[in-house]
């Protein structure tokens, strides 16, 4: 669709369900992978609770998109990235996130989980790294 | 430069809007160009016609509208986020099946792959909201 291939970051700052922001940000993240572009998600601050496995929204009459998480790497997701900080804070650890898998459908190489944490100075450095930081 | 905005809220409630205008007409005004304005979540309500604020105050709505008229700046509102917050146009409104529609014309109604589109046209792409 496009020649140019940038390095995209989606980066999520907010809860699911409390505002909008993570559901229409996954929105752009789908309708994005059309583009073919070299994409990562960020997630940080209350950002982290996204991933987090086992939500139930019965109780708050809205639509439960955590699945949609799962299938990332069909989206041309390739790397996932979760600030420890900010899991610290929160009493999280990488067992309460979900995995999400992702196969090469070149290669047929197949990772089993792409969510990967990481610290303070690396988040720093893969925001600067990006040509693109989509903000929500 | 080549500049691609995108405005996360709506007016008034947030600031966001009005430092995007500004920093747009600012950016236009030095001889930048701006490859597209895209209105996302509550963002997508700067684009009603019906706004109507009080005298002694700014017109949001309409300052995007003149400034888009100036520099034919191309300010696109997302489709799925607009249905949502009930901001339609003509053809929009058919298709749902509603009475009216609200949107300004300076304003044009379409798909995400249009941020995704100027994200990567563009040399920065600048995000205005909370």
């Amino acid at each position: 669709m496009s020649e140019v291939v940038k390095k995209f970051m989606y980066l999520n700052r907010k809860a699911p369900y409390g505002t909008i922001y993570a559901w229409e940000s996954l929105e752009v993240v789908l309708i994005g992978a059309a583009f073919d572009q070299e994409v990562s998600l960020m997630f940080v601050d209350d950002g982290v609770y996204q991933l987090v496995k086992g939500q139930d929204t019965t109780g708050i009459g809205m639509k439960n998109f955590s699945p949609t998480y799962r299938t990332l790497g069909d989206y041309e997701v390739k790397t996932i990235y979760v600030d420890a900080d900010s899991l610290a804070a929160r009493g999280l650890t990488q067992d309460d996130l979900v995995a999400i898998a992702y196969e090469d459908m070149d290669t047929e190489e197949e990772i089993e989980n792409i969510v990967e944490v990481v610290d303070a100075a690396r988040v720093t450095e893969l925001m600067d790294e990006a040509d693109v930081v989509f903000s929500f | 430069m080549k500049f691609a905005i995108q405005i996360n809220e709506g007016p008034y409630q947030h600031q966001a809007s009005d430092t995007a205008y500004f920093f747009t007409k600012t950016a236009l005004e030095k001889g930048h160009e701006v490859f597209r304005v895209f209105f996302y979540h509550d963002g997508v309500n700067n684009s009603t016609r019906l706004t109507t604020p009080p005298q002694d105050d700014r017109h949001v709505v309409n300052r995007w509208a003149d400034l888009a008229e100036k520099y034919d700046l191309d300010m696109v509102v997302c489709v799925a986020a607009a249905q949502r917050r009930g901001i339609v146009d003509e053809g929009e409104a058919q298709r749902n099946g509603k009475d009216a529609s609200n949107i300004h014309p300076r304003f044009r109604i379409s798909g995400l792959g249009q941020l995704v589109e100027a994200a990567i046209q563009s040399d920065r792409l600048v995000v205005f909201g909370d």
